[in-house]
């Protein structure tokens, strides 16, 4: 499937409002392995003939990180910035594969002047399914493990549980639950602006700990919705030399890969 | 009776109205002080929205649905729980008589009813035993992880223990008064008159029938005293005590957060200053009196956050979910709750010693209670505050220090300052060109 991704610029040229907003992110913008994840979120917009825009080169980070941390100056620096370039388009809706993302402009940018629909891309392909817009079957994940692990940006910050979990029902799969999940579940080691430092002095990874309880359900897949967590559990998959028998994909990956896009 | 007879008669009940007198009034005046202590917080609006307060109090404090979540030390927990609720109705009981000299006031009034109750409350202290007998197991000879960690050594451990100790001390006495009341009353002894069949009591009897009847009365009475005495002296051990829960926590969940908890306080201070920066012309709002960002001592953090230091149980939920403190980091959520009330205490000591103002003593919450080790192991993953059947927020206050540290201190982790820098210059926190960010599309 040729991809075609057009920017609120370019819409916006030609007289035309798009229907919703894809917010990629940082992650999605730049790392190799989330880069995957925005292509497959993207194809599977145009698949389902949602008129989709990227800001491109106007997205800047949302400042989660740098709140996360205590920076609250450059946080809201980043959030003035980008709430000028959102409401200059008069953005109604926003989709995005990032929890931190999805959680920042849904909660935190209220207040200060951003108002919008902020959902995340495991709910946005959920009622794509439900309406039929967008129709997979398991293909090659039928008979398939999957394990799921809440992000927690996505799961206990806001309360979004069941989405990813309907979506994944799709696959034919059977759907393993690891000891702690939903409001229980264990974060990956990265949140709270984790991911840019070196964790402090303990006697384990978060990240292992966590992998080690996803490779105890003897799943094939470990299922994310996050690109932290994604990033986080295949360290520990390879930590655990297990990457050859198990696979850390994200949902959208998955949907993507199922129906043939 | 002579005057002398007459005032020996009512000598009882004049001590006993004293030394009730004497021991609500000094939990008052304490009490008087937590609140005080509290609202050295700073403001927040914690009262939009009643029903949904009513009802999440109603649910979480007064139901205790979180509790369930663990279900062996849930129930436990509710034995112990409603035991001490059901009680307290014969406590009311025993001050009455102890007031005006009368011996079980209630039973004319209740007829058969009483029985019932009186048969309730046995039942419930005997469930008190039970549960409190588990909980001495589950902390001292299971040796439950939570219970056994370092942030409970010292005055916490023998706090918890204390306290298991003294509700066995008031239940027995509640339930062997129960049995020597009876042994007298099958006696036809003066003034105790049958109440029927005491479940559990009545099975102690037998401990009791070779006593004369004086030795009875001696007991009866002495175990009477005992027990409304201890019930005083527990009351006034509460505000030093975790114990001090049964009472904080509804209130504490009454002001819950309400909103999603990944929502973290935008500080309207950094908004006026930001507008500033990007608009020196915008109008905006003088800041009223001097900004600080983020908090250095308990007087920074919210009233909320000090509210919560003085509900905390203790029970280590929080960090047994934690991710940083099951791998061994240094960081213990319900620590940071135990350092914030232990340094609370200590600021409104200072503030008595001086004649009501804080004196300066060169300690602060931050460094001295908590260290930034700590405060740099969170991964704002709000399992603590999911996992607090209180709904205590320990993540709240670790975000507010680190803003202290971050924005007053200048001293965040150099990565951290690196992945700043990232942010202020090229827009994402790694070293990527702004340039690039829709390269994605053609790889
Ligand atoms: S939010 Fe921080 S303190 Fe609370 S459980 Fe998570 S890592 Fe631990
Ligand atoms: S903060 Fe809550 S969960 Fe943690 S020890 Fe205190 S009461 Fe228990």
């Amino acid at each position: 499937m040729e991809l075609k991704v057009k920017t609120y610029a370019e819409y916006m040229a030609q007289g035309e409002v798009p229907e919703i907003l894809f917010w990629v992110g940082c992650a999605g913008s730049f790392d190799d392995r989330a880069k995957k994840v925005t292509k497959a979120v993207a194809k599977i917009l145009q698949a389902a003939q949602v008129k989709f825009a990227v800001l491109g080169t106007e997205e800047s980070c949302t400042g989660d990180p740098a709140k996360r941390a205590g920076n609250e100056f450059l946080f809201q620096m980043q959030a003035m910035q980008n709430i000028m370039v959102l409401n200059g388009y008069e953005v109604k809706k926003i989709v995005t594969a990032c929890p931190h993302c999805f959680n920042t402009l849904k909660n935190e940018y209220p207040q200060l002047g951003g108002n919008y629909e902020v959902v995340h891309h495991s709910q946005l392909i959920e009622s794509l399914l439900k309406e039929g817009r967008l129709t997979v079957s398991g293909g090659s994940f039928k008979g398939k493990k999957i394990t799921f692990h809440d992000p927690c940006y996505l799961g206990r910050a806001n309360d979004v549980y069941e989405a990813p979990r309907e979506v994944l029902a799709k696959l034919d799969a059977e759907l393993v639950e690891m000891k702690r999940c939903r409001t229980k579940g264990l974060c990956c080691g990265a949140g709270g602006a984790q991911m840019f430092k070196e964790a402090e002095p303990g006697n384990k990874e978060v990240n292992i700990e966590r992998s080690e309880e996803a490779l105890a359900t003897s799943a094939n897949i470990i299922a994310v919705g996050c690109p932290f967590c994604s990033t986080m559990m295949t360290d520990g998959v390879k930590h655990a030399e297990k990457e050859a028998e198990v696979s850390v994909l994200d949902i959208a990956e998955m949907i993507a890969h199922a129906a043939d896009l | 009776m002579n005057s002398t007879g007459l005032l020996l008669s009512i000598l009882p009940n004049v001590v006993f109205t004293l030394l009730l007198l004497a021991g609500i009034g000094l939990f008052a005046f304490n009490l008087r002080k937590i609140i005080r202590n509290i609202r050295l917080g700073r403001d927040l609006n914690r009262s939009d929205n009643p029903g949904e307060r009513w009802k999440i109090m109603t649910l979480v404090a007064l139901g205790q649905t979180k509790m369930m979540v663990r279900p062996i030390a849930g129930i436990l927990h509710i034995f112990v729980y409603v035991g001490f609720v059901v009680i307290n109705i014969e406590v009311l009981e025993i001050i009455i008589d102890g007031v005006f000299g009368t011996h079980r006031v209630f039973a004319p009034f209740l007829g058969s009813f009483y029985k019932v109750l009186i048969a309730t409350f046995e039942v419930f202290a005997a469930l008190v035993l039970i549960g409190v007998f588990a909980f001495y197991v589950r902390r001292n000879i299971i040796k439950i992880k939570r219970f056994v960690q370092k942030d409970l050594d010292g005055f916490p451990r023998f706090d918890a223990n204390m306290i298991l100790f003294v509700e066995v001390l008031l239940m027995s006495a509640f339930l062997t008064m129960n049995a020597a009341d009876q042994v007298l009353s099958s006696r036809g002894a003066d003034h105790y008159i049958s109440y029927g069949n005491y479940p559990v009591s009545g099975l102690l009897t037998g401990l009791f029938s070779g006593w004369s009847d004086g030795a009875l009365i001696v007991y009866e009475r002495f175990m009477w005293w005992f027990h409304i005495i201890g019930i005083l002296a527990f009351l006034n051990y509460l505000p030093y005590s975790k114990h001090f829960h049964i009472l904080m926590a509804f209130p504490n969940v009454w002001y819950s957060n309400l909103n999603p908890k990944g929502q973290f306080k935008n500080m309207d201070a950094v908004t006026r200053e930001v507008k500033l920066m990007l608009d020196p012309s915008a109008p905006v709002p003088e800041a009223d009196g001097p900004v600080k960002f983020g908090a250095r001592d308990v007087q920074d953090l919210s009233w909320k956050n000090l509210m919560d230091a003085y509900t905390c149980t203790e029970c280590g939920r929080c960090s047994s979910e934690c991710p940083a403190n099951m791998t061994g980091k240094l960081l213990s959520p319900r620590s940071i709750m135990m350092k914030t009330r232990d340094r609370l205490e200590e600021v409104g000591k200072n503030i008595d010693a001086n004649k009501g103002t804080f004196v300066d003593d060169g300690k602060s919450l931050l460094h001295n209670y908590i260290s930034a080790e700590e405060l740099w192991a969170c991964t704002t993953c709000n399992a603590c505050v999911q996992a607090c059947p209180v709904n205590i927020d320990p993540l709240d206050i670790i975000v507010n220090l680190r803003q202290q540290l971050v924005m007053e201190e200048s001293a965040p982790p150099a990565s951290l300052a690196t992945m700043f820098g990232n942010i202020e210059n090229n827009g994402a926190p790694w070293q990527f060109s702004p340039a690039d960010r829709l390269n994605w599309k053609d790889e």
